[in-house]
Formats: structure tokens, C-alpha cells, sequence
């Protein structure tokens, strides 16, 4: 009896002097607002990425940015902030990582080659003081509408219009055909990203660099930049009614389901269609706003609040090392329908819509988005000012000085 | 339960030239003793009070304070005087919110008011299924906003609502999609917030006409006084302390008006629908801009206190006024 209790709490010792080869997996929480369909998939890549090197990511994710960026901030300021957010590079964390509140993943980053497979545009916007702060996941191109093959053979249109005037003529043919020529969004961001692809396909990629990145008054004023005003004020006869305040993917749904023709979108709305089920150049077609010789583009990344835990902060390494990750970049996009940040990839396996967007960035044609170089303060304003315009459109001189006026207030 | 009732309990019977008089003395007699036995309830009280003078006033002045610095996300020292006023009354957002705010206050406070009065006084007339009525009334009163605005929102979509359903039944004519434009999204609150309040208003002032004294009732049918010129005249300022309360609540859930519109319209189309506290929630949290959001509460709280204060010195008169005519 005593050698057979003794053996049984030798065997006991050992087994647990074992357990922590079998550790539980590190939990990390991770803030985003990647709710919709194809969102999920994508982030599902990265979940699994992150299980096989022992991490759990305990998803903590808010629909609409905006509500998840409040989340956040109020976690932030109270002290309590998640170990990861998914948010913009650029000057979206600018200021908190200013205030010292976020941690560096310089060295994970240098370690996995970022510094020279991100191009220098991208490389500067997660630069802060010199170090690596931000794990940018993917580009999004928005410079794309995105339609629905049958209805345009439904309506006669034979090919994608390459001037405004031919898309005003084809948006009359769907009309005539009775179905609804522009999917609508009616959210403020939505109509402001809506209203950037309007405007870099009127004055350009430099004009739109011009405005934005260096805030230069007489392009604003030009004639160009009023053109633009009145396209984007033009499409009001062409959208659905019921637009006020629909979530993005709903809109696309209408595209989906045949019963609108096309939809101003960045390309994350490819998602919603491979989670539907159908392919590019076959179900849907994806072309640039007429005229445009570049694209809008956005980056998502992963920013780290700095936590006292040295798990969390393993984990949150771990991450930033996962997301450089080149297979993990293409199987991301594929989902989300972006494309990899990473130049040294191969993008063969991505559609025919994300080549177009590589090209771009390749050839050097690029914009950052307005989220990029604005800050969250002029980009409130901004959305205010063309969420408001749209709904009740005074003169164009109006908004443009409105505009002046958001470019001035830093 | 009139003036001249012996139901209270009063210190002895003193016999006065008046009921009301002898009142009055009961009254003084019982004051003085009062205010020994007041000292402990105070010594109480005294750990909520110093909660409440340091977070919420306290909160008050440093939110005073933030709104004169030029903070973003996080607070700094830096001064900057009355700028970010300047900005904030500039900005057309703000303008729009204080013009909501007081067609919200208008329409839904004097809305819930008067059809809480009407569903009271009818039901204090049909007493058959009182109670079934009553709880019907009051429930959406236990909603939450949110849900409010939602199942408004989803009322009002023209493809999906009521608009929607009477036309499939024929009747083409029918328009109902306020929130999708921007001169009627503000009355489409308007509507959610009375259809929430009515039943509470309701509710506090069938409680204040079941007190009504039922003498008045016969009195004005042998004077043969039209029923309608009965309430106006009579009820209606007795029930005042009754309606002066459900003034006050109702006036409270207006200003802090938030959760309804974002489930409702999220400030939109544009930005017509928003008011101000979504406006400095918008600001402190989204935009990044604290300066901006604490200087709006500053402003919401000094209008506030400018309605509030003057109402309160007002009472505060008159009810002196009373204390030292007796």
C-alpha cells in the first residue's frame, strides 16, 4: 500500500513536471472590425497561422470602423487596451504611438525582411522615429467599381465604359432596363471613398497627391477638382433609394444578386463575391473609374499597445512575424480580395482585379488614402463635409471652400 | 387628503382660529425638533457627498479645464484660451445638433406631455380593462433605445417596411421613408422618441388624476361645466407638480439624446439628424479630439444650468414667499 501510494504520486510529479512542453496556448486579443463574410475567412488564415505557433487570437471585433476605433480609444485611455488593433498605416496611430503608448516590432520586422520587401511608401507611413511600429497585412486598392456581369449584358452594355460620358450613357441603358444603375452605401466613409475614385480618375494620380499628401489650395480650386464636385453630385439620379446608412456589404449584395449594375468600391468587396461563390471576368467584372492612370491605395495593418504581460508581448512578436509572412500575406488576400504588401511574393495565384492593383503599385501610380495622411481629426471633418454634401448638395464653390477650410485645420 | 384633513400625524390636536393655522404651528413645533435628529442622517450622507463634489464635479471642472487646452487623443497642458469655442461654433455639425436639439426638446417633451395626458384622462375614464391597457402603453417604455431606433429604422425603410408592405397591398400612394431625407430624418426621431415616452408620461399622470378629489366631478356637473373646460381649468394645475416632474425627466432624456439616433439614422443623411451628444461622443472617441468633444459638454452643461438655475432660484422664492406669508 505505501510503495504503491509513493509510486502513484512519483508518476504524478513527473507527468506534470511534463505538462508545460504542452502549454495552453498563449491568448492573444486582437481588436478589428472584420465582420462581414469574406472578413472572416481571411481572418481565419491568420488564426491558424498563429495556432500552429501556439497563440490563440481571441478575436474582439466591432462592425463598422468607426464604432471599433471608439472601443478602442476609450480602452486605450482608460488603461486597458488590447495587445493588437487592426488599423491604417499612416497618421491614423500617429499620435498615440507619439505618446509612447505603443510597442516597436522593429527588430521581428528587419528579422523577416520587411525593410526591404515593403515599398518605401509603405515603409515610411509604419516608420515612426526611426523604428518599425505597424505589421502592414495588405494593400487595398480604391480606385475599382465593381459590376455585375449580367446585368450589363441585360442593359446592352458590350464593354466597360473609358470616359465618364460613356458610364453616364451605359448607367441610362440600366436604368431603361429597369434595375438599379449604382449600388449605393450611404455611410459617410463609404461616399468619401467613393468621391476620392472620382476625383484622382478626373485630375490624376499627381493631382490627387497634390491635394492630399500636400495640401496645396490651387489644385483644389482648379477646375478639375470641380468636375469632380459635379460627377460625384451627378450619380444622385443614378443610385437606389434606401441608401441612407446601408452597410457597404449590402450594397455589394445588390451587385451579387443582379439586381444593381455595378458599385464604387475598394476592393475588399471582392470578398463578398468569392464568398459568394463567383469569379472574376466570368460572374463580375472589376474596371478603374474611367480615366484613371492610378490607384487609390490603403494599408492594413497591425498596431501593438504596449502590455506589462511578457506572454502578451511574445505573442504580439509572434504576430508581427506571421503577418510577414509571404504565404500568409496570399492566402490572406485571396480571401479578403486585397493584395500582399510585400514586393518579393509571388502574385500569380491572386485574380485578375488584384493583378491590375499590383501593376499599379509596381509602375510607381500610386496614392495613399486620404486616412493615410489626414488626421482622424480632418477625416471626421471631411467625412462631414461630403456625407453632408451629398445629402444636400449646395454650390460646388461652397464646398469647396468647406474643403480648403478641413485641409487648414490640422 | 385635502388641507383640512386630521389624517397626518401631527404633535397634539392644538386648537387654532383655522385648521390651517393650526398646521402651520404643528409644523413649526415638529421643525425643531427635526433638526437634532437631522445631524446623524448627515454625518451619513457625508462619504456620497465628497463622492460627489470630487468625481462629479470634479469631472465637471476638469472637463471645464481640457476644453480651454488644444488636446487630441490624450489630454495636454497647453492653453490655448477660448479657440477651441471658436472652432466648435464654426463647425456646421455643431450648428445642426444645437438646432435638432431644440426641435427634439419642442416636439418630443411637448409631444409626450400632451398625448400622455390624453391616453391618462381616457383612461381614467374607461376603467374596463384598465390594467391591460396600461401595461400595453408602457412597454415601450422598457425598451432600450436601440432597439427603439432599430425597429423604427426598419418601420420606415421603404424597401422594407411599412412603405414597402402597403404598396405591395395596393395602395401605391402610401410614402413612409422619413429617415432617408435629410429636411425629415430629424421628425422620424422625433416619432421614435414619443412613441417611447408617451406611456411613461402617461403612466405619472394617471397616477396624479387618481388623486384628484372626485367631489370636483359632481360639483362642475351641477354647475353644468363642460367636461373638457373641467380638465383644462381645474384638473390640469392641480395635476402641475405631477406634469412639472415628467417635464423634468422627459427634458433629461432629450438632452442626453444619443443611442436613438445612432440605431436610428447614425446621424445621417449627411449629417442632419445628429445632436450633441453624439457629436462630443463622436469627437472624444472616433476623431480623436478631446479639446473639441469637452468643449461641447462645457457648452450643454452652461445652457443647461442657464434653463436650470433660474427655475430653481424661481422656486426657491416662492416657496419662501409662502413660508413667510403664513
Amino acid at each position: 500500500m505505501h510503495r504503491l501510494g509513493l509510486s502513484v504520486f512519483c508518476s504524478v510529479a513527473a507527468l506534470s513536471c511534463a505538462a508545460p512542453a504542452l502549454a495552453d496556448p498563449i491568448k492573444l486579443e486582437v481588436a478589428n472590425s472584420w465582420t462581414s463574410g469574406g472578413e472572416a475567412a481571411a481572418k481565419q488564415v491568420i488564426i491558424d497561422a498563429l495556432a500552429k505557433k501556439g497563440v490563440e487570437w481571441v478575436d474582439s471585433s466591432i462592425a463598422g470602423f468607426e464604432s471599433a476605433n471608439a472601443a478602442f480609444n476609450s480602452r486605450l485611455m482608460a488603461g486597458n487596451p488590447p495587445p493588437v488593433k487592426a488599423a491604417i498605416a499612416g497618421l491614423d496611430q500617429s499620435e498615440v504611438i507619439g505618446q509612447g503608448l505603443m510597442t516597436d516590432i522593429d527588430a521581428t520586422a528587419k528579422a523577416a525582411g520587411a525593410d526591404k520587401a515593403l515599398p518605401k511608401l509603405l515603409l515610411d507611413n509604419v516608420t515612426f522615429d526611426g523604428k518599425i511600429y505597424e505589421a502592414p497585412i495588405e494593400f487595398h486598392g480604391e480606385s475599382m467599381y465593381f459590376y455585375s456581369m449580367p446585368v450589363f449584358a441585360k442593359a446592352g452594355i458590350a464593354a466597360p465604359p473609358k470616359t465618364w460620358d460613356e458610364m453616364f450613357a451605359d448607367l441610362d441603358k440600366v436604368k431603361a432596363a429597369g434595375l438599379i444603375p449604382v449600388a449605393w452605401s450611404g455611410q459617410g466613409w463609404q461616399e468619401v471613398k467613393t468621391f476620392n475614385t472620382i476625383l484622382l480618375s478626373v485630375i490624376g494620380t499627381d493631382g490627387f497627391n497634390k491635394v492630399y499628401t500636400d495640401k496645396d489650395e490651387a489644385t483644389v480650386r482648379s477646375p478639375g477638382f470641380a468636375k469632380a464636385v459635379d460627377i460625384f453630385n451627378k450619380l444622385h439620379n443614378y443610385i437606389q433609394p434606401g441608401s441612407e446608412n446601408l452597410n457597404w456589404n449590402d450594397a455589394t449584395a445588390m451587385v451579387i444578386t443582379g439586381k444593381a449594375a455595378l458599385q464604387f468600391e475598394g476592393d475588399w468587396a471582392k470578398g463578398e463575391f468569392v464568398n459568394a461563390k463567383q469569379t472574376p471576368g466570368k460572374d463580375y467584372g472589376c474596371e478603374f473609374a474611367p480615366g484613371s492612370d492610378g490607384t487609390i491605395i490603403i494599408s492594413d495593418v497591425f498596431a501593438f499597445p504596449k502590455v506589462k504581460d511578457a506572454d502578451q508581448q511574445k505573442a504580439q512578436q509572434i504576430l508581427a512575424e506571421t503577418v510577414f509572412d509571404p504565404k500568409v500575406q496570399v492566402d490572406f488576400s485571396l480571401k479578403k480580395g486585397s493584395f500582399p504588401v510585400r514586393a518579393d511574393v509571388d502574385t500569380s495565384a491572386l485574380d485578375i482585379c488584384a493583378q491590375k492593383d499590383v501593376a499599379m503599385v509596381k509602375a510607381g501610380k500610386v496614392a495613399p488614402e486620404q486616412a493615410i495622411v489626414l488626421t482622424p481629426a480632418q477625416n471626421g471633418t471631411l467625412t462631414d463635409l461630403i456625407s453632408q454634401y451629398f445629402a444636400a448638395p449646395t454650390s460646388t464653390d461652397a464646398f469647396v471652400d468647406g474643403f480648403v477650410a478641413m485641409l487648414k485645420n490640422a | 387628503m385635502g388641507i383640512g384633513s386630521r389624517s397626518d400625524k401631527g404633535s397634539g390636536n392644538l386648537p387654532g382660529p383655522t385648521p390651517l393655522a393650526g398646521q402651520v404651528r404643528r409644523i413649526a413645533m415638529g421643525e425643531r425638533r427635526r433638526v437634532g435628529r437631522v445631524a446623524v442622517p448627515m454625518l451619513a450622507l457625508l462619504p456620497v457627498a465628497a463622492i460627489v463634489v470630487f468625481f462629479y464635479i470634479g469631472a465637471t471642472l476638469w472637463t471645464a479645464g481640457i476644453s480651454l487646452t488644444d488636446s487630441r487623443l490624450l489630454p495636454t497642458g497647453k492653453f490655448i484660451g477660448l479657440t477651441q469655442y471658436q472652432r466648435l461654433f464654426a463647425t456646421p455639425v455643431w450648428q445642426t445638433s444645437l438646432v435638432n436639439l431644440v426641435i427634439l426638446a419642442v416636439l418630443v417633451i411637448g409631444g409626450c406631455l400632451v398625448l400622455g395626458t390624453l391616453l391618462a384622462i381616457a383612461l381614467d375614464r374607461a376603467v374596463r380593462f384598465e390594467n391591460s391597457f396600461r401595461t400595453i402603453f408602457l412597454y415601450p417604455y422598457a425598451l432600450s433605445f436601440v432597439v427603439t431606433g432599430l425597429v423604427w429604422q426598419w418601420l420606415m425603410n421603404p424597401g422594407l417596411g411599412l412603405q414597402a408592405t402597403a404598396q405591395q397591398l395596393g395602395w401605391t400612394w402610401f410614402v413612409f421613408d422619413w429617415p432617408q431625407h435629410r429636411e425629415t430624418a430629424i421628425y422620424a426621431v422625433v416619432l421614435a422618441g414619443l412613441w417611447q415616452g408617451a406611456g411613461f408620461v402617461m403612466v405619472l399622470m394617471l397616477a396624479g388624476l387618481r388623486g384628484i378629489d372626485q367631489d370636483i366631478w359632481r360639483a362642475t356637473r351641477i354647475e353644468g361645466i363642460p367636461v373638457t373646460r373641467t380638465y383644462w381649468s381645474i384638473v390640469l394645475p392641480q395635476l402641475s407638480p405631477t406634469i412639472a416632474t415628467a417635464l423634468i425627466l422627459l427634458a433629461m432624456g432629450v438632452i442626453r439624446t444619443y443611442d436613438l439616433v445612432v440605431a436610428m439614422t447614425n446621424g445621417g443623411p449627411g449629417t442632419s439628424t445628429s445632436v450633441p451628444a453624439k457629436f462630443i461622443i463622436d469627437n472624444l472617441f472616433g476623431r480623436q479630439n478631446l479639446g473639441l468633444a469637452t468643449a461641447g459638454a462645457t457648452v450643454m452643461l452652461v445652457t443647461v444650468l442657464a434653463v436650470v438655475v433660474p427655475i430653481a432660484y424661481a422656486q426657491n422664492i416662492r416657496a419662501a414667499r409662502r413660508r413667510n406669508a403664513l
